[in-house]
């Protein structure tokens, strides 16, 4: 019991400190990256304090820290101020949360008596993936409230547009889980990374369908660009945090980067095989130390890569305008989401057609899933509903209705 | 503007072909584009390190100079038309008789406020002898406001500093004291 506690701690201590870490230090990554891909070189001179160092800019995280410690905390006179001060509160707690279902590795080897550790805050918990969806939810009631508390009307805008993205989003997001639940046959994260790991087939090759929905609903999720509507600065100040300034800004800022961190682990774990990589890290329990540290770096190159790409894409494609958000989600995602599910039913009722080299028959039915659907979809249902005029005719009365 | 207004000119926008409409092969072009940019050169200049590339230093406007003639004196006759062109009024001349036989004139003290001074280069068009002239220096900083005030000696002291790398026009154009004494003539 004492044991089972201590471990628990360290596991937790571990966590929350590299993530904290990492919240610190993707924000410096990000900046980086926006400035490379803006032909620029970004912050690269803050490094050790009174010296002449500079460590390609490895300071900037704590100065910036310092900056927000040091900033007035200041309350606005018309806001609600216990509201104004949970909804941070609420919205990291439950990002932090999340994590204590999310393997950061696979096991550790034994260490006194016991079996191998798994790298898991909370082993074991059956539902999940039911849990990280309930946590993530609670990201709503973050931004609701603090939108709500700012009484401010474009930080309530922000909130209501989130509320409105975030829960259509969590349709697509969830057919999407639904395949590779139905492959792996759990909803126990470490068992879906296990069954990539023992058939050595990652669940992108056989549903990429499923892993082009999940992905785009997961930035939606993370509100990241081209879907970052709650905040997008040129229409809103800054959405739901328009009023909020130093730590619980900070708050907000730390939880919004660990969104996109949950992102990433899900769609590694998912999608990617987890900890798993051909040749190089095994499958089974039994593993050595090398083994057991091998595998926590290849899972953390694969969130590392999964956040790099979610950084590009932040800077290759514009916002989409609010009503092109809701028809991708509704009229495209879902459609989309139901066909994987439906195909990925079809591969697991027939398992004994795709067994052994059966599974090549596998991948080629999910990659002719991926292009039929999206050449049908295309033939379908066209992404936005154009509603300009295209003749003076039609302007001159669509001005009649108007006026 | 009413919709059925003359002039405007409606245009037939291209419509989208398949795999545009799919979507996914133009997410593939903007990730390459961005991609491309990523590993592009970069148009930074880290300054105090990199100086920045000043194209033609000889139109640059950047920190005044009082240019010297061949016998180091001051080139300056005192008329007054760079003080009297100036917009921000930030050039400050005593004039008193000169010590020399080839000009009436010459400035006691010679102060620019660099504080005031827009950079517009209109004392340089001004000057009928050259001898007031705007240098490619342009990190110019000072920790006080008396500091920015710039006299004669320290005018002076930037064209020491910058006459090799920009020459006077005299210099540049090949002008000798003989083409200067005959046009005192007139």
């Amino acid at each position: 019991m004492m044991r089972l506690f201590l471990e628990a701690t360290i596991k937790i201590a571990i966590l929350i400190g590299g993530l904290m870490t990492a919240a610190a230090y993707l924000v410096l990554l990000e900046r980086r990256v926006a400035a490379w891909v803006q032909d620029r070189r970004g912050p690269n001179r803050v490094g050790i304090p009174l010296t002449k160092i500079s460590l390609f800019g490895l300071g900037q995280p704590l100065a910036d820290g310092l900056k927000f410690i040091f900033k007035e905390e200041y309350t606005p006179a018309h806001v609600d101020r216990w509201l104004y001060t949970l909804a941070p509160l609420s919205i990291l707690a439950a990002a932090l949360a999340t994590f204590a279902v999310i393997p950061f590795g696979s096991v550790i080897p034994p260490i006194g008596e016991g079996g191998p550790i798994p790298l898991v805050v909370a082993p074991g918990v059956d539902v999940g993936m039911v849990y990280v969806f309930a946590l993530s939810s609670m990201a709503v009631y973050g931004v609701i409230l603090g939108g709500w508390a700012s009484n401010n009307k474009y930080s309530f805008l922000g909130g209501l547009r989130s509320s409105a993205q975030l829960i259509a989003y969590e349709i697509p997001l969830s057919l999407g889980i639904l395949g590779v639940v139905l492959a792996s046959g759990s909803l126990r994260l470490d068992t879906i990374i296990d069954q990539q790991a023992a058939t050595g087939v990652w669940n992108i090759l056989v549903q990429p369908l499923g892993f082009v929905v999940f992905m785009i609903a997961a930035f939606a999720e993370s509100a990241r660009l081209p879907f970052d509507l709650p905040e997008a600065e040129q229409e809103l100040i800054g959405g739901y945090h328009t009023e909020y300034s130093g730590m619980r800004l900070l708050l907000y800022l730390i939880a919004e980067f660990l969104h996109m961190v949950t992102a990433a682990f899900l769609i590694a774990i998912l999608f990617l095989g987890g900890w798993h990589l051909w040749g190089l890290t095994g499958s089974g329990d039994e593993i050595t130390l090398f083994t057991a540290v091998l595998r926590i770096v290849v899972l953390t190159v694969k969130v590392l890569a999964t956040i790099f790409f979610m950084m590009m894409v932040r800077w290759s494609w514009p916002r989409f305008r609010f009503d092109q958000l809701m028809s991708l989600a509704w009229k495209v995602m879902l459609p989309l989401g139901l066909v994987n599910l439906v195909a990925m039913a079809f591969v697991v009722e027939y398992r004994q057609w795709f067994a052994g080299t059966g599974t090549w028959a596998a991948v080629a039915l999910g990659w002719v899933v991926l292009i039929g659907s999206s050449v049908g979809m295309a033939l379908l249902a066209p992404l936005s509903s154009d509603n300009r005029p295209r003749s003076a005719s039609e302007g001159a009365a669509r001005q009649q209705i108007f006026s | 503007m009413k919709a059925d207004d003359p002039n405007i000119k409606w245009i037939e926008e291209p419509q989208l072909g398949l795999t545009g409409r799919m979507y996914l092969p133009l997410i593939v072009q903007g990730l390459t584009t961005t991609t491309k940019h990523l590993f592009g050169p970069k148009v930074t200049v880290s300054f105090p390190e990199e100086r920045p590339l000043i194209e033609n230093p000889l139109i640059y406007r950047g920190v005044h100079r009082l240019n010297k003639d061949e016998q180091g004196r001051v080139k300056c006759v005192a008329c007054f038309l760079c003080a009297t062109a100036c917009p921000a009024h930030c050039i400050d001349i005593i004039g008193v008789e000169s010590p020399w036989p080839d000009r009436e004139k010459y400035p006691e003290s010679f102060t620019i406020d660099e504080l005031r001074c827009i950079f517009c280069g209109m004392c340089e068009e001004a000057c009928p002898v050259d001898a007031i002239e705007l240098t490619s220096l342009f990190d110019l900083t000072g920790r006080s406001r008396e500091e920015m005030i710039f006299d004669k000696e320290k005018l002076l002291s930037v064209y020491d500093q910058t006459k090799d790398a920009e020459p006077m026009p005299s210099v540049r154009l090949g002008i000798t004291p003989a083409h200067r004494g005959m046009e005192g003539q007139h």
